[in-house]
């Protein structure tokens, strides 16, 4: 199998040839179709990573990154070490990881009962109220929940109480879940919904000829043609378990209950921004990001594992 | 008839079965009006007059209710500028995305595509990982793209996740229509624009909802790039008024004591949620047509 080194050269040369012939009869793929996307990538994705820098100095914006100086893992020991570190990390972690138990089964659930409508009109109507508050913003979320909660609101009104829920930090995390349940759940059951519907036909109605009841549908005939749409889901979601949205947690903070719903992102926010103190924040903000890159790839490996080679 | 043939059905069932169709009726019932009760209580409480609403909420003394809180809210020029600026910023994102995404998903979809393995990586890194907030910031900040519109409309206009959407949805239309294209000696952008995006306009319409929602909706990034009230979307105008109670002066300065400032700020969130939350529950029904496609999309890739 021995190949002369002309021979080797000249099938090089062939093959950069090719390469040049296939970029200039395909330069608008490049040029055209590309370009815009992956510029934007570099310079509002990747430029910004560079900046990560700032977490290892004492950054000031005046001198800039090079004039700054470097102080190594200063910041991460001083937010490590500070009592507020375990709080945030664990208010972080409570509310994703609570979040995903009691969000994370509702929409399947939800799709399941769904499924046992028989008119499919009147399904539709039904979709159609599930399916709303998804398109509800953050900040009218927040101010209906923070209406219904108020000492003289519906829930008060309807409990014959009037507490404050919004100041009580017991409160924040069941108020934040709930409130993720109320908007998110209808909407998340559709994917489960299309799966349901793909399930096959004929094997439903030999089911039911066979006289199979409704458990026994579901074990049968439901639950496995939705079992690979729940794992991938369950796994992007452990996978965004640290990235808990910024938006709506800021918006339900009060000044009383901060103790349960300062978590990493608020406070990245409020350090960087709010304080100036740039260098920390950015430290926080990366210990944060690796976390969550840590979960994504363990989680992935796992998956690998069970699913016989086949990653994500 | 239909109806008959429905209940027969569900006479038909055995008695367990029966049960938990009932049981499976109540939680579903009892869900769907956990979603329209709070809509119900701040429609019908956004009439009450202020001093009632701070004192025993809701009341159904129709001799006291009021349209004050809609008159006020709607007289007042902060919440039409919050209207004017979200609809432009959300058109303009929504074009600006979908036209960059599109484009990126077309060399994407394409086997013979150099390179498409590079971009990949590129692009599927930045889904997990980022410099995060700060240096963002202050690229922004060095670009000198603070309190302007660019930096809402163009950081974040290439969505990664979009770009596999349609990619996927260009990979599901037959190849024999790019040969016949390629036979008849069409370039890259005829085909692209002449044969392939006429056949998907399902998917275009599905990922321009959901940007053009997802614009509307959103305050981070208003938040911390724009500074000027004239450049304020609706949804910051919103957060000043339902989250920090802080009305827009004009609407409570009239008012003499500061307890009857702050009843009247409560009674203007009720009418502030109804009046911005409107034109989108209105388009609403139209756009449920584009969602299953969509999902469905997205689940192709999982």
């Amino acid at each position: 199998m021995s190949k002369t080194p002309v021979a080797a050269a000249a099938k090089g040369g062939s093959k950069m040839h090719n390469t040049l012939v296939y970029l200039r009869q395909h330069w608008q793929l490049y040029v055209l179709f590309m370009l815009p996307a992956f510029a934007l990538t570099v310079i509002f994705r990747y430029v910004p990573m560079g900046g990560i820098l700032i977490a290892f100095m004492e950054y000031n914006p005046i001198r800039g990154i090079l004039g700054s100086e470097w102080v190594g893992f200063e910041h991460f020991n001083r937010f490590l070490s500070s009592p507020d570190f375990m709080r945030y990390l664990m208010n972080t972690l409570k509310l994703s990881v609570f979040g995903l138990l009691w969000g994370f089964p509702a929409p399947i659930l939800l799709a399941f009962l769904l499924n046992r409508i028989l008119s499919s009109k009147i399904k539709q109507k039904i979709q159609l109220v599930l399916y709303m508050p998804n398109f509800i913003s953050v900040i009218v979320l927040c101010g209906i929940v923070r209406i219904m909660l108020a000492p003289t609101g519906m829930i008060n009104m309807l409990l014959g109480t009037s507490t404050n829920f919004m100041t009580m930090p017991s409160a924040f995390r069941t108020i934040y879940i709930a409130s993720g349940i109320w908007q998110g759940a209808g909407w998340a059951s559709i994917i489960y919904t299309a799966a349901l519907s793909n399930a096959s036909k004929e094997l439903k109605e030999a089911a039911v000829i066979d006289g199979a009841n409704i458990i026994q549908q579901i074990k049968a005939v439901e639950w496995p043609a939705i079992k690979d749409t729940v794992l991938i889901q369950f796994i992007m979601s452990v996978g965004n378990i640290m990235s808990v949205g910024f938006e709506k947690a800021y918006a339900l903070q009060t000044d009383l209950n901060l103790n349960a719903s300062e978590i990493i992102s608020t406070y990245v926010y409020k350090k960087g921004l709010l304080d100036g103190d740039y260098g920390f924040s950015t430290a926080v903000g990366l210990f944060n990001t690796v976390i969550n890159v840590i979960l994504l790839i363990s989680m992935n490996a796992l998956v690998k594992k069970m699913n016989d080679g086949k990653g994500i | 008839m239909n109806k008959k043939k429905k209940k027969s059905e569900f006479a038909k069932l055995p008695a367990g079965d029966k049960v938990l169709m009932l049981f499976a009726y109540t939680i579903l019932g009892l869900f769907l009006i956990a979603i329209i009760l709070p809509v119900i209580y701040i429609i019908l409480a956004s009439f009450v007059d202020p001093i009632t609403l701070q004192n025993s909420g809701l009341s159904f003394d129709f001799s006291k209710w009021t349209t004050t809180a809609y008159q006020r809210v709607l007289s007042n020029s902060q919440i039409w500028v919050g209207f004017k600026n979200a609809l432009i910023y959300s058109i303009l994102f929504t074009i600006i995305s979908v036209v960059v995404t599109l484009l990126a998903a077309y060399p994407m979809s394409r086997a013979d595509f150099k390179g498409r393995g590079f971009f990949n990586t590129i692009f599927v890194i930045t889904m997990f990982f980022g410099g995060g907030l700060i240096p963002t910031y202050l690229l922004i900040a060095n670009l000198n793209m603070l309190d302007t519109i660019w930096a809402i409309l163009i950081p974040g206009a290439f969505s990664v996740w979009n770009m596999i959407i349609a990619r996927t949805y260009y990979m599901g239309i037959p190849r024999d229509l790019q040969e016949a294209a390629e036979i008849d000696g069409a370039t890259e952008m005829v085909y692209f624009f002449k044969i392939l995006l006429p056949v998907c306009t399902p998917i275009i319409a599905t990922i321009s909802m959901w940007q053009f929602v997802g614009m509307w909706n959103s305050y981070f990034d208003a938040m911390i790039y724009l500074n000027s009230a004239s450049k304020q979307p609706l949804q910051l105008v919103l957060r000043a008024i339902l989250i920090q109670s802080q009305p827009q002066p004009g609407m409570v300065s009239d008012m003499q004591s500061t307890a009857a400032r702050a009843q009247l700020a409560e009674l203007l969130k009720y009418a502030t949620i109804i009046i911005s939350s409107l034109p989108l529950m209105i388009m609403y029904p139209f756009f449920q047509k584009y969602f299953d496609n969509g999902i469905m999309a997205g689940a192709v890739k999982g």
